[in-house]
C-alpha cells in the first residue's frame, strides 16, 4: 500500500493520519510482521521442494519439522474423529501442540498470521476499498459456526473428511507446495466472492476452519486493548481495516463492557488497528491488562 | 460495512428473540444446504479411477478417505517420487496420495518409508513386509497386443517383477498358429502380486501397456464359496469323496496316464497325405 492519497476517495486514505504521525513503517509495523510470518512459514514449507532444504515436510494439514516436531490441524483431526477414525499418536500429539499454542496466543492468530488464504482475502478487501465497491450480499457472521457443526455431521454421515473436498484453505496451501491442478479456480472464487459479493465474506463469515480457531481462542491470553480509547477521534480507520469490525466497538466505545480489552473470540490479533490508528489508541497486551493508559 | 448483523438488536421492529430465531433459522438453513451439497459431492466423487493406485498399506478406500489428512508426508518420504498428491481435476480425492504405475511404479522399499511417515494411520503400520502389500493386482489385460501372446519371447513383465516366478510365471502353451512353437504366457498369481506396477511400467508396448495393475476390486472376481473344488477336497480327505472313477481306454492313447490327451508330433492319427516338400510351416496336421 502506498502512502499517497487516493484520487478516488473524497476523504484521506485509511491510515493517513497514522502515516503522518508514525511514518510509513510505523503505520505498517504489524502488517509487515504478519506478512513476514505468513510468507516465512510458506517459505519453510517451500524450501524443501524448491531447494532441497528439508526443514518442514508436509503442509498445514499435518507436517513434520526437522524430523521431530509433528503438527496437525486440529479441525481436520476433529473431522477425522467424527468419521470414527482414531489416528496414530503422531497426529494426536501434533494436534495437541497446535491446540495448546492457539489456546495461548488466540485461535484466530492462525487466520491472520499463518493461513495463506489471508493474503488472498486481504488483497480482495484492499482492492474493494480502493475501488470503492459497495453493496453485495453478506451472510450472517454466524454462518461459519453452523457450517462447522454441519461439517462435523457431514463427516460423520459420509464417513469421509467431507470439508476437505472443497476446503479452499488447505487447497491453497497444498497447491502452493504440491501443485494446484484446478484448485486455482476455488481460490479465485474466494477472491472474487470477497471482492464483489461480501466484504470479508470468506474469513469473517463462512470459513468453518476459522470458526474452529475462534472457539479455540475464546479464552486466549494475548489480546488487543483499546487502552487509549479516550484519545479516539472517531476517524473510523480501525473499523475500515479490521477483518472483524464488530469486535472493536465493545472495547473502544465501552458498549456492554467497562474495560478496553477486545475479548471477542473472533478478533484475529492481526494488529492492523494498532497500525492505522493515528492516536495510538490500541496496543497488543494480555487479557488481564485492563488498564487505560 | 453493510452488514446488518452488526447493528444492535432490539430497536423497534420484531422482538429481539423473534429476530434472532428468524436469523438463526436462515443461517442454519443456508449452512445446512451447503453442508448437504458438500457431503453429497464428497460421496459422489469418492470413486477412485482404475489407474490411480494407493500407496502400500493404504486402508480400504472408504476408511482411507476418513483417515488421510492429505498432508503429503508419504509423498515426501517416497525416495523414487512415485507418490503424488491428487490435484483438483485428477479424478482422485483432492490432496490424497496415489501413483500411476505406467508413469512411475512402486519400488517396494523394504523399510516402507511412506507407511512410516503417515501420521494418521491411513497407511497402516501393521504392514511391515512389503511383499504383503496389495496396492492392486496386475492383469494381463490385452491378449491381442501382448508380444508373448503373439508367440514372441518378450518376457519383460516377468523379468522385472520383484516377485519373479511367484507373482508372475511363464506358462508354456502350444502355439496353434505355427503349431510347432510354444507360447510362454505371463500369468499373474494374486497370492504374491503386490500391485507395485513394475510390469505395467516396463511393458514394451508404446503408449498403453498390455499388462495393467488394477484395483483388487476390479481385477478379481469374488470367490465362489459354495463350490467345492474336487482336487482340493480330495487332497484334504486323502481320497476322492465320490470313490474311484472308472477309467476307460481311449483309442490311440493307450499307455498314457488317464486323461492325458496331449498330442506330440508324430503321435495321433497319421496325416491324410504326405507333406510336400516346400510347403512352408504347414505340418499338414488336421484335427
Amino acid at each position: 500500500m502506498s502512502a499517497a492519497a487516493s484520487p478516488r476517495a473524497a476523504r484521506p486514505r485509511v491510515g493517513a493520519d497514522a502515516i503522518a504521525g508514525k511514518g510509513w513503517l510505523g503505520a505498517h509495523k504489524w502488517l509487515l510482521l504478519r506478512r513476514l510470518s505468513q510468507l516465512g512459514i510458506l517459505a519453510l514449507f517451500l524450501a524443501g521442494p524448491w531447494f532441497g532444504l528439508w526443514i518442514v515436510k508436509g503442509n498445514l494439514s499435518s507436517s513434520l519439522t526437522l524430523d521431530v516436531l509433528p503438527l496437525t490441524d486440529p479441525f481436520l483431526l476433529a473431522q477425522s474423529f467424527a468419521t470414527g477414525t482414531l489416528p496414530y499418536k503422531e497426529a494426536l500429539i501434533g494436534a495437541g501442540i497446535v491446540v495448546a499454542f492457539y489456546l495461548f496466543v488466540g485461535g484466530r492468530v492462525f487466520c491472520s498470521w499463518v493461513c495463506p488464504m489471508n493474503l488472498v482475502t486481504d488483497a480482495a478487501a484492499w482492492l474493494r476499498r480502493r475501488l470503492g465497491l459497495k453493496g453485495g450480499k453478506i451472510p450472517s457472521a454466524d454462518t461459519r459456526y453452523w457450517l462447522l457443526g454441519f461439517m462435523l455431521i457431514a463427516a460423520f454421515a459420509t464417513g469421509s473428511l467431507a470439508w476437505e473436498w472443497v476446503n479452499p484453505v488447505s487447497m491453497l496451501h497444498r497447491g502452493l507446495i504440491f501443485g494446484f491442478g484446478l484448485a486455482w479456480g476455488i481460490v479465485g472464487g474466494v477472491f472474487l466472492y470477497d471482492l464483489l459479493i461480501a466484504t470479508r465474506g470468506w474469513c469473517g463469515h463462512i470459513c468453518p476452519m476459522g470458526a474452529f480457531y475462534s472457539l479455540l481462542g475464546a479464552a486466549a491470553l494475548v489480546r488487543v486493548s483499546a487502552a487509549q480509547r479516550s484519545a479516539c477521534d472517531d476517524c473510523m480507520d480501525c473499523f475500515a481495516v479490521c477483518p472483524e469490525p464488530q469486535v472493536i466497538r465493545p472495547a473502544l466505545k465501552a458498549a456492554g463492557q467497562d474495560h478496553p480489552v477486545i475479548l471477542d473470540r473472533n478478533c484475529t490479533n492481526c494488529g492492523r488497528c494498532v497500525d492505522v490508528c493515528g492516536k495510538n489508541v490500541f496496543r497488543i497486551t494480555t487479557r488481564f491488562d485492563r488498564s487505560e493508559s | 460495512m453493510g452488514d446488518t448483523q452488526d447493528k444492535p438488536v432490539g430497536q423497534g421492529g420484531p422482538s429481539p428473540r423473534r429476530r434472532f430465531l428468524r436469523e438463526a433459522a436462515g443461517v442454519a438453513g443456508g449452512a445446512c444446504l451447503l453442508s448437504l451439497g458438500v457431503g453429497l459431492y464428497a460421496k459422489q466423487a469418492s470413486a477412485l479411477p482404475a489407474i490411480a493406485l494407493r500407496p502400500p498399506g493404504a486402508l480400504a478406500e472408504a476408511d482411507f478417505l476418513a483417515a488421510c489428512v492429505r498432508c503429503g508426508l508419504c509423498v515426501r518420504d517416497c525416495p523414487y517420487d512415485t507418490l503424488k498428491l491428487a490435484e483438483l481435476g485428477d479424478g482422485v480425492a483432492t490432496g490424497t496420495p496415489y501413483f500411476n504405475a505406467r508413469q512411475i511404479a512402486c519400488e517396494m522399499c523394504e523399510d516402507i518409508p511412506c507407511v512410516a511417515a503417515c501420521p494418521t494411520g491411513a497407511l497402516d503400520r501393521s504392514l511391515t513386509d512389503i511383499g504383503k502389500a496389495r496396492m492392486g493386482l496386475a492383469v494381463l489385460i490385452d491378449h491381442e497386443t501382448c508380444l508373448n501372446f503373439l508367440g514372441l519371447r518378450c518376457d519383460v513383465c516377468y523379468r522385472v517383477c520383484p516377485v519373479i516366478d511367484k507373482a508372475i510365471t511363464l506358462e508354456r502353451q502350444h502355439n496353434p498358429r505355427s503349431d510347432r512353437h510354444a507360447m510362454l504366457l505371463p500369468t499373474v498369481h494374486s497370492d504374491y502380486c503386490t500391485g507395485c506396477g513394475k510390469c505395467e511400467k516396463s511393458c514394451v508396448l508404446p503408449g498403453e501397456a498390455a499388462i495393467k495393475v488394477l484395483p483388487l476390486k476390479l481385477a478379481q472376481g469374488s470367490q465362489a464359496e459354495h463350490y467345492r473344488k474336487g482336487w482340493e477336497e480330495k487332497e484334504a480327505a486323502g481320497q476322492s469323496l465320490i470313490g474311484e472313477q472308472l477309467e476307460l481306454p481311449v483309442r490311440g492313447l493307450e499307455g498314457r496316464s488317464y486323461g492325458d490327451t496331449r498330442v506330440a508330433p508324430g503321435q495321433g492319427p497319421a496325416p491324410a497325405a504326405p507333406v510336400q516338400p516346400g510347403s512352408g510351416l504347414d505340418s499338414g496336421w488336421k484335427p
